[in-house]
């Protein structure tokens, strides 16, 4: 069977980024010399063509931050001219207004700003920068320039208990969406699952005030719930299987199904310098790789739920970083002879502890993990 | 959302519709999705221009259609779209 074609594009323009947070999903290399040889305007431009002859509609302007790129206007504008849905995904720092009215004229369609807390001071704390009230202010110039504004915030141990403040903020600020994406831990968040992960009671209540908020605002402001993998007893159906709807492409042309594929050992990558995406998306051997079931092994491959269409196998990268081994059931199913990590993990998070150690983190950095841990 | 909050619908900021040249379908597109729509759903949504009232939008249809009774249906594909907040009223 032929693979469908791809709906959305995740490009991650550059990993510069004045932010500092450490659940960052970008790798942890980031500080790595090939990144910084990020493609060319004129190469990304063809590329989102490309993108768009392929049968991708959602494109996904991120990074680190996508507004350190100079040309980022020029890279909207083209979207446009191609077809494309471009979402900005930024940290907001900066967001200046003559900028913002650029890119509104450029035809992009919709701004997503991420916020790390409601409290503007621990808001600060996990960024490492003062960030939180420019934020706020460049949420009100996107709404003034009649973008739909979504707020996306990341949820861990340190900020899960203002679930209810982050939803209100959220409806000040006149967001259409909310995203309450509970860690991934994948990237730098991998690194900091100890002090990140929150607790099964701060998940119930969280859980509790989405569904009652959700009743409350109906149609005027959608909250998205991203489930925490780790209190789950089946898998994700991660980037609705591998290869199947996005392609991702790093700072220096680099091609990947998911944003911590390139964990993965041995896998040829491919560059858009050197193939068309639509080769790269059909015929290469990283997209080709986990596609379909042929390669699961047990359990999977007997799946008694009759899953395997329906997760995948769950997360390829989250099977490899827990067990090793790639083509391993991902340890979120409670089928996988190796869900006993996923279960020492979570008890360890609900063992008696202090609430939040943020001094314990490894905050994001470009010079790498090395000289962060040092 | 109930149908007769729409007076004069429109597309909501950041909603549009694309043709999909590759699957050879019109797709309704907005903020991180994408909805597949018929002929009769495009039909519609062209017409909501934030101007023409829901009488208006099934009175130019029912034209088009043959003179067939067409309001009832109009609705509620309308308070359907409207519910995701796709579409909403340009009075409001």
């Amino acid at each position: 069977m032929p693979a469908p074609n791809p709906l959305l594009l995740i490009a991650e323009l550059t990993y510069k980024c004045p932010l500092h947070c450490a659940y960052c999903s970008n790798p942890t290399d980031i500080g790595n010399s090939r990144y910084r040889d990020e493609l060319t305007t004129e190469q990304w431009q063809r590329v989102l063509r490309e993108s768009a002859e392929l049968g991708v509609l959602q494109l996904a302007l991120t990074g680190g931050e996508p507004m350190a790129r100079r040309d980022i206007v020029e890279l909207t504008a083209t979207a446009r001219e191609s077809g494309l849905y471009s979402t900005l995904v930024t940290s907001a720092l900066p967001f200046p207004p003559r900028r913002a009215q650029a890119l509104k004229e450029a035809g992009l369609d919709h701004v997503q700003i991420s916020f790390q807390d409601s409290d503007a001071v621990a808001a600060d704390a996990i960024a490492g920068v003062a960030g939180f009230r420019r934020k706020v202010k460049a949420a009100a110039i996107a709404r003034e320039l009649g973008f739909p504004l979504t707020v996306n915030v990341v949820l861990h141990r340190g900020n899960l208990d203002r679930v209810e403040q982050i939803i209100a903020m959220a409806e000040e600020l006149g967001a259409r969406r909310l995203e309450l994406a509970n860690t991934q831990y994948h990237g730098w968040a991998a690194l900091n699952r100890a002090t990140l992960m929150p607790t099964r009671e701060q998940l119930e209540h969280g859980e509790q005030v989405v569904q009652r908020e959700r009743e409350r605002l109906g149609a005027r402001m959608e909250i998205l719930w991203v489930l925490p993998d780790y209190y789950e007893e089946l898998p994700k159906p991660c980037m609705g299987g591998w290869a199947a709807d996005a392609i991702l492409i790093q700072p220096n042309g680099d091609v990947l199904p998911c944003q911590a594929a390139a964990s993965i050992p041995g896998l040829p990558i491919d560059n858009v310098r050197d193939r068309s995406l639509a080769e790269i998306w059909f015929e290469s051997e990283v997209f080709q790789r986990f596609r379909g079931t042929e390669w699961m092994q047990e359990p999977c491959r007997s799946c008694p739920l009759g899953r395997q269409e329906v997760d995948h196998g769950g997360c390829r990268c989250q099977a490899l970083a827990l067990t090793g081994d790639a083509t391993a059931t991902d340890p979120v199913c409670h089928l996988s002879p190796n869900h006993q990590i996923i279960v020492d993990a979570r008890e360890a998070a609900n063992a008696a502890r202090p609430d939040f150690e943020p001094g314990k983190l490894v905050p994001r950095t470009l010079h790498g993990l090395a000289s962060a841990s040092a | 959302m109930s149908e007769t909050a729409l007076t004069r619908p429109q597309l909501a900021p950041g909603v549009r519709l694309h043709w999909d040249r590759v699957r050879e379908r019109q797709t309704l597109l907005y903020p991180e999705g994408a909805l597949t729509l018929n002929q009769t759903a495009v039909d519609v949504l062209e017409l909501c221009d934030g101007a023409r009232s829901l009488d208006e939008i099934a009175g130019v249809l029912s034209e088009k259609y043959g003179g067939a009774d067409v309001r009832a249906d109009v609705g509620e594909l309308l308070a359907a779209i409207a519910e995701r907040g796709l579409v909403v009223d340009a009075s409001a």
